[in-house]
This record gives C-alpha cells, sequence and structure tokens, in this order.
C-alpha cells in the first residue's frame, strides 16, 4: 500500500478505539461497550469493557481510557485529534464508566469519539506512545518504516471471533503505482490500495484478483473564497459551478470509479442525507447568464492547481477550463509544484483545486472546513446563520428535524457557497481471490484500513 | 621531505576530493533550506492545525537562522552524527547504514554480472569488428541502454514476474532472508540494472581497445603471428586499462547513486528510495545525510578511476 496509508493500517492492527463506525456508518462499540447521552446531548457516559488485556498484560481501566483522551487533549500536544477534544469542558472516570461533559450539546460525539487518533493506549501512553502497545488483534513483530511491518495475532483478543483470523500480516510500503498492481498480479501481496482508475478496468480483467470499489466521502475540489475578489461576486461562482462538466470529470478523470458532486460536501454515504436536493446540471446557458450578470471585467481568473492537489488534478482544470472557455469564463490555470502545495497555496490563495477525505458524520465534515472559526475553512466561508443551524443540529436529537437542519445547510453551500464539487472519488483496492471476508466499508480504503485484520485467506 | 610524485598525486587527489565534498555538503544544505513548505507542515500534512505546527517548528528547532543550523549540522555529521529523522524520530546513521547496505548488496551483484559481461562482450566485438556479432551486441546492448529504466523494469516484471512467475516484482529483502532468498528477490533489478550499464561499458572497452590495435606493437604481434584473442588478451587489453577503468568507476558510481528509480519501481529497501520517501515526507536531515553519502560515494570512486588510470600509466608511474 502507499506509505500515507500505512499508520492507519498499523493503528488498526495493533490499536482500538472506544468505539467505531461501522461500514453501515452506524457506530458501533469496542472499547466502551455501551454508552448514552443526557437528554441535552451534553453529557456522555461510556461504560468500559471488563476483561480486556493489553499486548504488555495489563488489564485495559477506565483509568487507561481518560490518560489516553488526556492526551490527546493537551494543548503542547500536536495531536490532530485536538481540534475535537476541544469542545469536551470536562472527563472523569465514574466506576465503570467514563464521563465526558461538553460545553455545548453534541449528538455526535461517538462519532468523533472513533477518530483513529483516539487510540487506547496503557496509561494513555504518557510514558511511550510509540511503544506498540495497544488492546488490537495483532501485536508488533517487525517495524521497518517506509519498507514493511510484520504483525503476529494476539492470540489474548477479546473479540478473535470476528477479526485476527490470519497468523501472521505484513504490510509492504509500494509508493509506485505499478509496483502494487505488479506485486497483486504476481501473487507476491493478496491486497493492494489505491488502484490507479486509469487501469483498474484492465487490472479487474486478470483471472486472480478483482478490483472492489466503495463510493466514499471523498470528495475532489475547486475551492474560491468567497471573500476575495472576483469569487465574493455569487454570480461568478455560480458561472463556474455551471460552466463545470460533471460527467465528463467522472468519466476521464475518475474513469467512472466516483460520482458527480453538487457544490456540498455531502453525499449519500453520510448519515440524515436529504436526496430530494436537486442536482445541478452542466449549462453553458445558465453559466453565461450568471457571467454575464457578474460583470466580471474579463481579466483571467487564475485558477491554481498541482498535480498533487488529487489525482489527475491538471488534467481536470483543463477539462474545467475548456468548459468555462465555452461559457466565455477566462479561466486561466497556473501550475504549481507539488512541494509546498498545502502550505503555500492551499489555504492561501483565493482559488485552487483540493480534495477532501470526508469524515463520518455531517457535523464533522461542517465544522472541519465550513464553521467560521474552522482553521482549514477553505473557502472563507463565515455565515453566522450557517454557524447557528450547525450548532442547533448538533444538540438536536431529533433526527428528522436535524436532517431538516442539515438539508437546509446543504442547499445554502450548494447556492452560494465558495466551493466547487465536480465529484466524489471511490475507493478503489485490488483484492486476490483467495482473499475472504471482504465486505464494502465506504468509511475509507480497504475496508477502513481494517481489511487486514478482518478478512481471511483461503487455501488454494 | 621529497614524496614518491605519484604518492603526491594521490594527496593531491584526496585533498581535491574532500574539499569537493565540503562544497557538496553547502550545496545540499542550501538547496534543502530552499525549499517551499517545511518539515512541520508536511508532517502533520493537510490536517494540521497552527498551533500544532507551532509547537512542532519550535521542538525541531526549524526556528535558527540558517548558518547556525549549518555548522550544527556539518559539526555533527563530522563526528558520525547524522542527527535523527524528524519524521519517525529514528536515529539516521542506523537506517542509512541498512539502506547503504542494501544498496551496495545489489550494486555490487549488478556489477559483478555486468562488468565482467560486458567487457567480454567488448573484447568479443573488437574480435569479429564490423560483422555481424559485433553487430548485433551493439544494437542489442544500445537498445537497452537507450529505453528508460523504469521502463527496462516494467517490461520485465510484465513478463518474469507476472506471466512467467519466475521471480517476485517486489524485491524487498531483510536480514532474515538467506543468501539465496535475497538473490531471487532481487534478480529482476539485478537485470535491469546490467541492462542499462552493459552499453557504456562494452562500447567505451570496444573503442579503447580497437584504438590501442592501430598501433605499431600490435602489428608486430600480429606478424609473430599471434592468435587474435590473445593479441587481445595480452597486449592491447593492458594498454586499454586506463579508459575502461574510468568508465567502469563512472558505471558502479551511477549503481550506487543512480539506482533510485530503479529501487523505487521494485519498493527496494536501499538508499534511493530511503531518500524519494525522505523528500516527499520533507524531512530535511534524512535528505542532507543521504545527499552527502551518495556526494560521497560519486566522489570517492571517480577518485579510485583517477588513481587507477595513474597507476595504469607507466609514464605517470616512472616520472623522468
Amino acid at each position: 500500500m502507499t506509505a500515507s496509508e500505512v499508520p492507519l493500517d498499523n493503528l488498526r492492527h495493533l490499536y482500538e478505539t472506544l468505539v467505531e463506525v461501522n461500514p453501515a456508518g452506524e457506530v458501533e462499540p469496542r472499547m466502551a461497550e455501551s454508552y448514552e447521552a443526557s437528554a441535552d446531548a451534553k453529557t456522555w457516559a461510556f461504560k468500559i469493557r471488563k476483561g480486556i488485556q493489553f499486548h504488555n498484560g495489563k488489564d485495559m481501566t477506565p483509568e487507561d481510557v481518560l490518560k489516553t483522551m488526556q492526551r490527546h487533549s493537551d494543548e503542547n500536544s500536536q495531536s490532530g485529534a485536538l481540534g475535537i477534544m476541544r469542545g469536551i469542558e470536562n472527563m472523569k472516570v465514574d466506576g465503570d464508566n467514563l464521563i465526558v461533559e461538553l460545553g455545548v450539546g453534541n449528538a455526535d460525539l461517538p462519532y468523533l469519539m472513533a477518530d483513529y487518533h483516539l487510540m487506547i493506549q496503557p496509561d494513555g501512553g504518557m510514558d511511550n506512545p510509540g511503544a506498540g502497545i495497544g488492546t488490537g488483534p495483532y501485536t508488533l513483530e517487525v517495524d521497518e518504516p517506509g519498507v514493511r511491518h510484520g504483525f503476529t495475532r494476539n492470540e489474548n483478543y477479546w473479540d478473535a471471533d470476528n477479526r485476527g483470523f490470519t497468523d501472521y500480516n505484513e504490510v509492504l510500503v509500494l509508493n509506485d503505482a505499478t509496483a502494487r498492481t505488479a506485486a497483486l498480479q504476481s501473487g507476491q501481496v493478496n491486497m493492494i490500495n489505491r488502484v490507479d482508475p486509469k487501469v483498474a478496468a484492465l487490472l479487474d480483467r486478470a483471472p486472480n484478483l478483482s478490483v472492489k470499489s466503495v463510493s466514499g466521502r471523498g470528495h475532489y475540489v475547486f475551492i474560491a473564497h468567497v471573500d476575495t475578489a472576483p469569487f465574493d461576486n455569487n454570480d461568478l461562482r455560480l458561472a463556474l459551478k455551471y460552466a463545470i462538466n460533471r460527467e465528463e470529470m467522472v468519466d476521464k478523470i475518475l474513469r467512472g470509479y466516483g460520482s458527480i458532486g453538487n457544490d456540498m460536501p455531502i453525499n449519500a454515504s453520510y448519515p440524515l442525507f436529504d436526496a430530494s436536493i436537486p442536482q445541478r446540471e452542466h449549462s453553458i446557458e445558465k453559466a453565461k447568464e450568471h457571467y454575464a450578470k457578474s460583470g466580471h471585467d474579463g481579466s483571467p481568473i487564475i485558477l491554481r492547481v498541482a498535480d498533487g492537489a488529487f489525482p489527475g488534478a491538471v488534467e481536470a482544470a483543463s477539462l474545467f477550463q475548456e468548459s468555462a472557455k465555452a461559457a466565455g469564463i477566462p479561466l486561466e490555470i497556473k501550475r504549481e509544484p507539488n512541494d509546498g502545495y498545502w502550505s503555500e497555496v492551499w489555504n492561501v490563495k483565493p482559488f485552487c483545486a483540493s480534495y477532501w477525505g470526508g469524515r463520518p458524520v455531517q457535523d464533522q465534515m461542517y465544522s472541519t472546513a465550513y464553521l467560521s472559526s474552522a482553521d482549514w475553512n477553505d473557502t472563507r466561508w463565515k455565515r453566522p446563520e450557517f454557524d447557528a443551524m450547525l450548532l442547533e443540529a448538533r444538540a438536536e436529537l431529533d433526527e428528522a428535524k436535524r436532517k431538516a437542519i442539515y438539508s437546509k445547510m446543504g442547499m445554502m453551500l450548494h447556492n452560494e457557497g465558495g466551493v466547487i464539487l465536480p465529484m466524489f472519488n471511490d475507493f478503489v483496492d485490488g483484492v486476490a481471490n483467495n482473499v475472504g471476508g471482504w465486505i464494502k466499508d465506504p468509511n475509507a480504503e480497504l475496508m477502513n484500513n481494517k481489511a487486514p485484520i478482518k478478512c481471511w485467506v483461503k487455501d488454494a | 621531505m621529497l614524496m614518491h610524485p605519484v604518492l603526491k598525486l594521490i594527496a593531491q587527489r584526496l585533498a581535491l576530493g574532500l574539499l569537493l565534498l565540503f562544497a557538496a555538503s553547502v550545496l545540499i544544505f542550501v538547496g534543502t533550506s530552499i525549499l517551499p513548505g517545511d518539515v512541520a507542515q508536511s508532517i502533520l500534512g493537510q490536517s494540521a492545525t497552527p498551533e500544532a505546527l507551532a509547537n512542532m517548528r519550535r521542538e525541531l528547532g526549524l526556528n535558527d537562522p540558517a548558518v547556525t543550523r549549518y555548522f550544527a549540522w556539518l559539526g555533527g555529521v563530522l563526528q558520525g552524527d547524522l542527527g535523527t529523522a524528524l519524521t519517525n524520530g529514528r536515529d539516521i546513521a542506523d537506517s542509512l547504514g541498512g539502506r547503504l547496505k542494501n544498496t551496495l548488496f545489489l550494486a555490487f551483484w549488478a556489477a559483478a554480472i555486468s562488468v565482467p559481461l560486458a567487457i567480454s562482450l567488448g573484447l568479443l566485438a573488437v574480435r569479429y569488428k564490423d560483422r555481424w556479432p559485433d553487430k548485433l551486441i551493439s544494437a542489442v546492448t544500445l537498445t537497452t541502454i537507450s529505453i528508460p529504466e523504469f521502463m527496462i523494469g516494467y517490461i520485465l516484471i510484465y513478463w518474469v514476474a507476472i506471466k512467467w512467475r519466475l521471480f517476485p516484482s517486489v524485491a524487498i529483502i531483510n536480514d532474515s532472508m538467506s543468501l539465496g532468498e535475497k538473490l531471487n528477490a532481487i534478480a529482476i533489478p539485478v537485470m535491469v540494472l546490467t541492462l542499462v550499464v552493459l552499453a557504456h561499458m562494452m562500447r567505451m572497452t570496444r573503442a579503447a581497445i580497437l584504438n590501442v590495435m592501430q598501433s605499431a606493437y600490435i602489428e608486430t604481434a600480429e606478424l609473430k603471428g599471434l592468435g587474435m584473442l590473445k593479441i587481445i588478451r595480452k597486449h592491447a587489453f593492458p594498454n586499454a586499462i586506463a579508459p575502461i577503468v574510468n568508465v567502469v568507476m563512472l558505471n558502479l558510481a551511477y549503481l550506487v547513486v543512480g539506482v533510485v528509480v530503479v529501487e523505487v519501481v521494485f519498493a527496494y529497501p536501499g538508499m534511493g528510495q530511503y531518500l524519494v520517501d525522505h523528500v516527499s515526507k520533507r524531512d530535511v536531515p534524512v535528505v542532507q545525510a543521504s545527499g552527502l553519502i551518495f556526494a560521497a560515494v560519486y566522489i570517492g570512486l571517480n577518485l579510485v578511476a583517477d588513481i587507477v588510470s595513474i597507476l595504469a600509466n607507466p609514464r605517470l608511474r616512472h616520472p623522468k
């Protein structure tokens, strides 16, 4: 698999979280046996499962869970989960329970607790977070970063009926796409991630394997800062949104391994998605109409893009440029180096290509990138009424009401947002035919990186 | 004190090599410092928050001025301390040692096959000059050198690994493997490297020997009634050794420092792959250390070539 996904895969072998998001998008208890919320969704109690041991033989206790959470909420930490933890006012252990108190009610807290950063470690990993000691179905055997990682089955695993079927798993780091497909074809490996969509259909024809794709929540975007000219003009944004040819992009960039987007970061893979929101069509007429209405002076509109923005980003930008030209919009592509793209261009320049991996729930997606105060508000979308709706939905435990609020928020972005979202990409993995237990999991690649711990290899 | 002129020449070459290495270290440091984006940003990736970034920059000492960092780095290198990798906190010298060993292992086997093969093919080509063996050898080796190495790699992977399933396509080796298993794993990359370096050495051998063959003493040998192969072996080859050693050393240097692409294609755990991985992770200390080692290997092998050609040349060995 590619290097960027290897740490996640390693984590899944060694550690577990309080709860997990299952393939159906529901929360499934793991280290917590059950959980419940107070009526205002402000106080949550997670009942910690008993009789689970860490790899070092120590019992896993509610204190370990508490310490883990505290480590990730330390302001001096470099934890990627710090943003999640900030909403928590107080945590304490009460008997077998971990009590979490929030400043503002959040019906989605269990989803947040499923974040892969929040892996439970003995004593919270305070002394040595990299020790590799967890409660997971495998223990660390070989650790050669950038080359390979080997894992042997944890014979003491608490959920051995469902996970950890193979005796030994080896994860090889193969960054080169062709090296990955060749390794799968020649039978050296059983599964690979990130099959290049360009070759996926061809690879699928090989007799000993199949290509598995699952539509996820990840999406490719062109993002404009709504507070910077000329993108502060909504007619210009709408002109660009109508000018982009979504079908063509799914067809040519994703080779069909994806679905068209609707200028909002939410699709049917999210719970509480409103399918009745109309799909924006590709319309040169409407693009022309809005462009004329925007009164843009005809100077080139600079779109910044790099190969690394998303696979096929430069090609997608060219397609965009062509269809914009048909509507008389002077889009100009400026190619940027991959080096430093995420620090110098993305979230800095007013109009560029990017991608989002998606989040398990709408609340998290919106809080990460569309809340006024979000660090990664990469479209500079700052609307108090939008923020208010987000907070209202967050504390609302009635699902029908939440769905209605989310639908309104989605429409708002669809009509006024700075995000031009042509496509959602599928996760495309390659799996040998002798692998058993494969299921579709829209959360991430390789069954949310759990394929190695949930699958088995059939005898030839 | 009077030094033997050869010793003096060698000492000069060595001093020059060291100076060059020092200059290379400055270039490497400057080059890596002016890259856009910094390591804290790329470790944390798109999901970096400003606080986490600031914490990490402080911890990694990225806030110090460049000159301070250069001398701190150079001082460490001189004491054999290459620092620790920013991305995984491991000692670079340790990881690099293993990687260098692997790269040298691959280079050794590629050289062990390609050097004798190239030289004998060169001799053969001279023996059958302008006849079909000569033309065939030239045509084949020039074809393989003209194809980019990753392409040769992919072609061999397709046939040898996928169609015939003779050797694996992923050349990951580790210490617990036996020599046989290791050789099996690196079979395809060795083939690729051999094909890539063959033509250069073969052509040079052929040209150097042909050059010598024009000399009067070869004619004398011929008139003495010596066989063609024997003339080449005993009279032409020793006199053509200097240019051949030069080209062999250049290719050896290539086998060590130029295998980046091949290592990536075969996921071989050598220096090249290590460098590429850490360039993309913006792990500057690793990139600097790898760059320095590559420079040292390159300069070192060229130094050897120089010295060998000095020693092989009687006029330099016994100056008047």
